[in-house]
């Protein structure tokens, strides 16, 4: 019985693409990664001579004094709590308005974690009173 | 009188290795470049939470405001109020500009609340804080 012998199949990786392949992945991964992108709280600032009388009803006093306490609605809270107590109050009135005042001293943290805790709470209408 | 044809000379350059020398070309460039270094100021960046990426770089100006009340504009030390003129004009050149605000978390507000002043005075209205993401 005379069989025939099958033709080897040669079990080697073609590698002479293989730089073209290491090139294109290259290439590919140097078009899709970005450098450090940006991160930050986005904030659009009330256009010039935007002054207007709002109800009183609708707006939220927030006041950051220079060691970094909050007081809201006259009344003292953690600068923590204060998401909870946003969210409270929009419950309430979906049109209340955060009026965010500084004083002169204030430090940029205390005012980013009022800014922030109030974005967490998915306050829109935030304005920023001038320091007094 | 028969001649004898000179070999033929075979004019053709191996390209089997092109990838290979570009690939090392591109891998010496990518290491003998070097991005900006100097950008800006040394500053701590604020902590925060609900933080959100800035979809494009393009239209993004940094302004940097160091932890004395120092303003940077691009390199270049800005006084309090001159950074309106700077900014307008970068408006001017560019409408969809977001002004990155950079400023370090010991920062008073005064200068933070001039520098909303000058902004708003230069009609450049999107502001990002940038910050970084709290852990507590």
């Amino acid at each position: 019985m005379l069989v025939k012998k099958r033709y080897r199949i040669s079990g080697e990786i073609p590698s002479s693409s293989m730089a073209d392949i290491a090139f294109l992945l290259l290439i590919f991964f140097l078009l899709v990664s970005t450098i450090d992108p940006d991160k930050g709280i986005g904030f659009v600032l009330p256009g010039k001579g935007g002054e207007f009388k709002v109800n009183p009803k609708n707006i939220t006093n927030v006041l950051v004094n220079a060691a970094g306490q909050v007081l809201m609605n006259d009344k003292e809270i953690p600068p923590h709590e204060i998401h909870r107590e946003a969210a409270r109050l929009l419950a309430e009135n979906p049109l209340m308005i955060f009026s965010v005042q500084t004083a002169e001293n204030t430090k940029y943290q205390d005012y980013i974690t009022v800014i922030d805790q109030l974005k967490l709470a998915n306050a829109t209408r935030i304005s920023i009173a001038d320091s007094e | 009188m028969a001649i004898k044809k000179k070999t033929k000379l075979k004019a053709i350059i191996p390209t089997a290795s092109m990838p290979d020398i570009i690939f090392m070309l591109l891998i010496f460039f990518m290491m003998t470049t070097t991005m900006r270094q100097v950008e800006g100021l040394k500053v701590l960046l604020p902590q925060a939470k609900k933080i959100e990426k800035v979809e494009t770089k393009r239209h993004i100006s940094y302004i940097y405001v160091g932890r004395d009340g120092v303003i940077s504009i691009d390199d270049k030390l800005v006084k309090i109020g001159d950074v309106s003129k700077v900014m307008y004009s970068k408006r001017v050149a560019d409408p969809q500009l977001i002004v990155s605000l950079r400023a370090d978390r010991n920062v008073q507000m005064g200068v933070i609340s001039s520098i909303h002043n000058e902004l708003r005075e230069a009609d450049a209205l999107r502001v990002n804080y940038s910050a970084i993401t709290a852990n507590y």
